[in-house]
């Protein structure tokens, strides 16, 4: 708790001083808001004793002069706490952000996107709403709590004594209500999520439900689910609306306290103790009490309610990247030959099952090299440690002879392109996104580089060209388009190894041969890796690894393997047999 | 984007009522909405509705009333002050004081009553709601999903009905509570001084025109705060959907300058609204404070220069009134910023009942179909008699309303399309002309480009959506005859993007069947090929799926699928791209399944994949539209047309 604090507050930064004035301006407004009942009580006092006007007149105006200091203060510190409680979230979400541009691919795929674009917004929308409650309201309520209470006894005398009988009536009243219904309430709102959750699922899945007719079904079972929560909902919600009348009974109590001692005060000392100015003022300072001490239990419950969305967030900042730099890092990449020498590998060190097991294989720098395997056979995880997205558990890749863990991170990246099978294009034009492989490419490298990815065109297709604005996730071009153009993004690194995780599906055939021709062609140095789906795609490759269940089953020339290898035959059979037989 | 539209809101219903203090704006009181909603919340709870307001507005009366007492009490003191005999006092005094506890009492019993009845009022008044929304939605027309965002439909279920729970279990309680206080109030007020109470109303003139003036800026700003948090909400769902991206191009720092801008801004827009809104509370308390000593001053200076006080009660000044006319005071100002602060919540509540009510006014899907699909016997000499009991055999039951017979019309399988024209828009068609026989038993392929209107005709099939022109018969029926639900339960679809439903796996596989028997969902499993892999889940059948069963592969979810419609047993199948995610060599594992599927059955096949589609008693061949290309494998080869050039690969299939 105390260390997630810690945490958090290291991102108040720059905004420590308006977090600080904040509560001092608070302070300023609560001395004014508690001072004001004594002296009208005075005034009160004076015109009973029936003073001159000209008394009068200089009260009103230290009270008007009181009214606006405390308004300055205030407004003032609405100023600053929203200064405050604002930057702290932006901080929050700059300091996320950044964190999360460390992570290696272990830890993105252990939050999951939707998981960690939930943190960035509603669970620092939460934070931020209640810092905003810590420095303003949770200092005003204890505060005004405090001066109220001794401005009650400098003013009432024994009188307030009767704060110390009504004050832990309700306090513990109110402490009661709210330990009750926190944890209701945390279960009621878990099962509000889970509603809404199935909801989502009924409309994604509408084409389901009436395809197989199971309107009435979904009803039932949304029916009951509603009338659990409906139910948890209003016993929580019953529970705390005892506070209400909790306060209220206090408040009257208190009010009936002080007119029977007041008046006894009053009449038994001839108003010398104690006027009817004091009497009213002590009721006053006796609904400031008790209200700062509600705001103080509501505070306290959203609290504790947006603890969950710090603890959330406290996560995702001390999440170590799971991969880091060496400290005296290699920089160069030598050629783009790859070595793996008895990898082993697994997701998670408590996975009992090995991801990949036993794969030696070397790769000569320049060759092109095809791997197939059906799916879950592990082909995208064997690509993924040679641009080390994930550290081997055992043994170890090396790239132009070194081990990949001894290059700095970047470096390696810039040599080892890899063009992933879940590939997005960002909204923006087509040369902003090509430019992500190289910021300073000139608009011929940009061109060159869709030429060999025959993607040049289409997009001299398009009315503007490079210019063509893509929307978010590339959702205005086709599949096979899109691929084309993150090859094309991936090429303008120019790098030593070039991998294509099944980066061609959605291309025809001819395209797809055409690629192929011009990497032979143009970057024939380059060392390409290329996972598919299709015999054809690798056919021509200088070997074939074929992978089965996280191990390499065979590796070999296309010949050789159609030779001696099952899977492969069987995998070509399927795909080309029937047109060896009809398309002749 | 839908999505942030639905941020949007989502920003608009959180942080609006917790900062309060909201720009008022321009209150467009949607009086019919608020009609409405009330008379619904009366029809609901005609008990209930009335009991509750009924008590809070005794309750709010009550609780106004104790000045009275205050200023017969003070008046007592005043009486005796000068005496000191506090024992001739003390009757009188005890006696307001029970007065008073009395009143106390029955507010404290009203507000005790109104508070727990709300609740029940809130909650169950929610649920109703959603109840109604969720059963009308069912019976929504798929074309309201196709058309609608599902991120905007669920904001109806989220935010919507979020506004609405703070406008009925706060906002509205508290507008009364606030409008009847101030009016007793002013009425004692009244009967106490009608001088000191027109101080009064010349504050709150100037409280209004605050909230007027500070509550528009801040809404303007407000406006602006939601727009940047939409921006920023959209980035960080891109990038972060991106992220692995961003890591393999090592473009962090370009990613992350990026967000500052967009951060930065955000931060700018988000502090000058919440600044004007931080702002409104403590200038209105202390135009109250303010209001509060200028009425004191002006009691001092009647009392001290004698004029001649004016009321309803017309009582003379005294200090007995003057000082519970500052409490008054106090309180009427209260209650004033009260419904400043509550006037934004009501307009968002009611925008909200709007949006609710338009979903649930959706006009539901349409059905005249009367022919229904009933269990029959077929006897010896082919007569169909029907049948309560599952016998196996389906008959369509036809009745004709000419002369008010009965015929029955065994279920085959049959399914024909003549000259069939389709748009989703009136003005746009996407299918022309489009024939299609198939004949019990047989395996119908469709092949295209995306966007040839492939879907669109299992679409039509199932009467998601009505053809423009032509004819659909199943079995000879015309569908448009026949009951939907009766037809959609004699087609079994599967489709290329499969939902799973929060369960086990055993329960996801009876959705195609709710009375089949764990046996008969384990053969349909073993049928569709998914036996292998379930058994070797860790709790096999019992393995729970969560998040459309994200613990599956792509694959996986597709055999799930297959096995689904495999119980349900239907006589005609459609499968749309059902096994585009099955790789090719699994794909053959599980063809003999698949074939034993589709016997006895006819099959309409849409797929991307060729060797899917190659034994196919018929393949089409879509383009824009219209079928170009009608044939088997082995004719439409010969052909050397466009399925030909797809085939060898010739040609782009997107």
């Amino acid at each position: 708790m105390i260390s997630m604090l810690k945490k958090l507050m290291g991102c108040v930064r720059e905004y420590k001083k308006v977090s600080i004035l904040t509560p001092i301006l608070m302070i300023g407004e609560v001395a004014m808001e508690s001072l004001l009942p004594f002296v009208i009580a005075k005034l009160v006092g004076q015109i009973e004793a029936g003073c001159e006007f000209s008394v009068i007149v200089k009260h009103g105006l230290i009270l008007f002069a009181m009214a606006c200091v405390s308004m300055f203060f205030g407004g003032l510190a609405g100023i600053t706490g929203s200064k405050a409680s604002c930057g702290f979230a932006k901080n929050l979400r700059h300091d996320l952000y950044y964190r999360i541009q460390e992570y290696s691919f272990e830890n993105i795929d252990k939050f999951s996107a939707s998981s960690l674009v939930t943190r960035l917004t509603t669970d620092v929308a939460n934070v931020q709403m209640s810092y905003m409650m810590l420095i303003r309201i949770a200092i005003r309520s204890p505060l005004m709590f405090i001066s109220a209470i001794l401005m009650a006894f400098i003013m009432g005398g024994k009188m307030a004594l009767m704060f110390v009988v009504v004050v832990p009536i309700l306090g513990f009243g109110l402490f009661t209500v709210a330990k009750k219904a926190m944890p209701l309430f945390r279960s009621v709102f878990r099962k509000y999520d889970n509603l809404n959750a199935s909801i989502q699922e009924n409309v994604k899945g509408m084409r389901v439900v009436k395809s197989f007719v199971r309107e009435e079904y979904e009803k039932k079972k949304f029916n009951r689910a509603a009338e659990d929560v409906c139910m948890d909902f209003t016993k929580a919600e019953r529970i705390v609306a005892i506070n209400g009348p909790l306060m209220q009974f206090c408040l009257y109590a208190n009010m009936m306290l002080v007119l029977s001692f007041g008046s006894y005060l009053v009449i038994s000392s001839k108003g010398s103790s104690m006027g009817v100015g004091q009497l009213s003022a002590m009721i006053t300072y006796g609904f400031m009490v008790l209200s700062s001490l509600m705001m103080l239990s509501m505070i306290f419950v959203m609290l504790t309610i947006s603890a969950e969305s710090a603890e959330r967030i406290v996560e995702v900042l001390e999440e170590k990247p799971s991969l880091t730099n060496p400290e005296n890092p290699v920089y160069e990449v030598k050629d783009g030959s790859v070595v793996f020498e008895n990898v082993n590998f697994k997701y998670a060190k408590t996975a009992d099952r090995f991801a990949l097991s036993d794969i030696d294989l070397t790769i000569k720098s320049g060759e092109t090299v095809g791997i197939l395997g059906g799916t879950g056979s592990s082909k995208t995880t064997l690509i993924q440690l040679i641009s080390r997205l994930y550290d081997v558990t055992d043994g170890s890749v090396k790239v132009g002879g070194v081990d990949v863990r001894d290059y700095d991170l970047e470096a390696l990246r810039n040599q080892v392109a890899v063009v992933l099978q879940k590939n997005v294009l960002f909204s923006g034009t087509i040369k902003e996104n090509l430019r992500w492989g190289n910021a300073e490419a000139t608009d011929e490298e940009i061109m060159e580089a869709c030429r060999l990815s025959q993607a040049s065109e289409f997009i001299e297709s398009f009315p503007e060209k490079y210019d063509t604005y893509i929307e978010q996730g590339g959702a205005n071009v086709s599949g096979g388009q899109k691929q084309r153009l993150c090859i094309a993004r991936a090429l303008l690194k120019k790098p030593k190894i070039l991998i294509l995780d099944d980066s061609t599906s959605a291309v025809d055939t001819r395209t797809d041969a055409l690629i192929r021709k011009s990497f032979r062609e143009f970057i024939p140095e380059t060392t390409k890796i290329i996972i598919a789906q299709r015999v054809s795609s690798v056919q021509d490759a200088d070997k074939i690894i074929i992978m089965d269940k996280g191990r390499i089953m065979a590796v070999g020339t296309h010949e050789e393997l159609l030779a001696s290898n099952e899977i492969y035959q069987e995998v070509y059979t399927s795909q080309n047999k029937g047109g060896d037989d009809d398309a002749e | 984007m839908p999505n942030k539209d639905r941020l949007e809101k989502k920003v608009a219903g959180k942080e609006m009522p917790m900062d309060g203090k909201m720009p008022a704006g321009k209150p467009k009181m949607k009086k019919g909405m608020l009609k409405r909603l009330i008379v619904m919340l009366f029809r609901f709870y005609p008990v209930l509705l009335p009991v509750i307001v009924f008590c809070i507005i005794f309750s709010s009366i009550i609780s106004s009333v104790p000045a009275v007492f205050m200023q017969n009490i003070i008046a007592v003191i005043e009486e005796h002050v000068n005496t000191g005999d506090w024992s001739t006092a003390k009757g009188e005094i005890f006696t307001w004081v029970l007065y008073l506890g009395f009143f106390y009492l029955l507010s404290l019993v009203s507000v005790f009553v109104s508070s727990q009845l709300g609740a029940i009022l809130t909650q169950g008044f929610l649920k109703k709601i959603r109840g109604k929304m969720f059963d009308g939605m069912q019976s929504l027309p798929i074309k309201y999903f196709d058309s609608h965002g599902h991120g905007d439909i669920m904001s109806y279920y989220t935010n919507d009905v979020d506004t609405l729970r703070q406008l009925v279990s706060q906002s509205l309680p508290n507008l009364i509570t606030s409008a009847v206080s101030v009016t007793t109030v002013f009425t004692i007020m009244l009967s106490f001084s009608i001088w000191m109470a027109f101080i009064v109303v010349a504050g709150v003139v100037v409280m209004t025109f605050v909230t007027k003036t500070i509550g528009g800026s801040s809404a303007k700003f407000f406006v602006r705060q939601q727009k940047a948090v939409g921006r920023t909400e959209g980035f960080i769902e891109e990038m972060m959907n991106g992220q692995k991206v961003v890591k393999v191009f090592c473009h962090e720092k370009q990613s992350g300058a990026d967000f500052d801008v967009i951060n930065d801004a955000l931060y700018e827009d988000a502090k000058k609204a919440n600044q004007y809104a931080n702002m409104l509370m403590p200038i209105l308390n202390n135009i109250g404070n303010v209001l509060y000593v200028v009425v004191a001053l002006a009691g001092g200076l009647f009392l001290l220069s004698d004029v001649p006080n004016v009321s309803l009660s017309g009582e003379a000044f005294s200090i007995s009134i003057i000082v519970p006319f500052l409490n008054m005071t106090k309180q009427f100002t209260g209650n004033i910023s009260q419904v400043s602060q509550q006037i934004n919540s009501i307009i968002m509540g009611l925008a909200g009942a709007e949006r609710i009510f338009d979903l649930i006014d959706q006009q539901p899907e349409v059905d005249d179909g009367y022919v229904t699909l009933v269990n029959a016997v077929v006897a010896p000499d082919g007569t169909i008699t029907e049948s309560e009991k599952r016998t196996g055999t389906w008959a369509w039951k036809h009745p004709h309303q000419a002369d008010g017979s009965v015929t029955y019309t065994l279920l085959r399988g049959d399914v024909r399309l003549n000259e069939v024209d389709f748009g989703y828009e009136e003005d746009k068609m996407v299918l022309h002309n489009v024939s299609v026989f198939a004949e019990p038993g047989q395996k119908v392929a469709f092949v295209g480009a995306t966007g040839a209107g492939k879907t669109t005709i299992t679409n039509l099939i199932n009467r998601f959506y009505d053809i423009a022109d032509g004819k659909i018969r199943y079995d000879g029926i015309n569908i448009n005859k026949i009951k939907k639900a009766d037809l959609r339960r004699s087609l079994g679809i599967v489709l290329q993007e499969t939902n799973l439903f929060t369960g086990t796996v055993m329960e996801n596989i009876r959705y195609g069947k709710l009375d089949a028997t764990d046996e008969e969902c384990i053969a349909a499993a073993k049928l569709a090929g998914a036996d292998d892999f379930i058994t070797r889940l860790p709790k096999g059948y019992e393995t729970e799926l969560s998040g459309n069963g994200a613990n599956l592969s792509q694959g996986q979810r597709q055999l799930l699928a297959i096995a689904r419609a495999a119980v349900a047993d239907p006589p005609v199948m459609i499968l749309d791209e059902a096994t585009s995610s099955i790789d090719t060599r699994t794909e053959a594992i599980v063809q003999k399944g698949m074939d034993s599927l589709m016997e006895g059955r006819t099959v309409f096949v849409i797929a991307h994949r060729l060797s899917t589609v190659k034994n196919s008693d018929v393949i089409m061949v879509l383009d824009h539209g219209h079928i170009i290309e009608r044939g088997n494998h082995e004719k439409l080869i010969a052909e050397k047309g466009t399925y030909y050039r797809l085939y060898t690969g010739a040609f782009e299939l997107e």
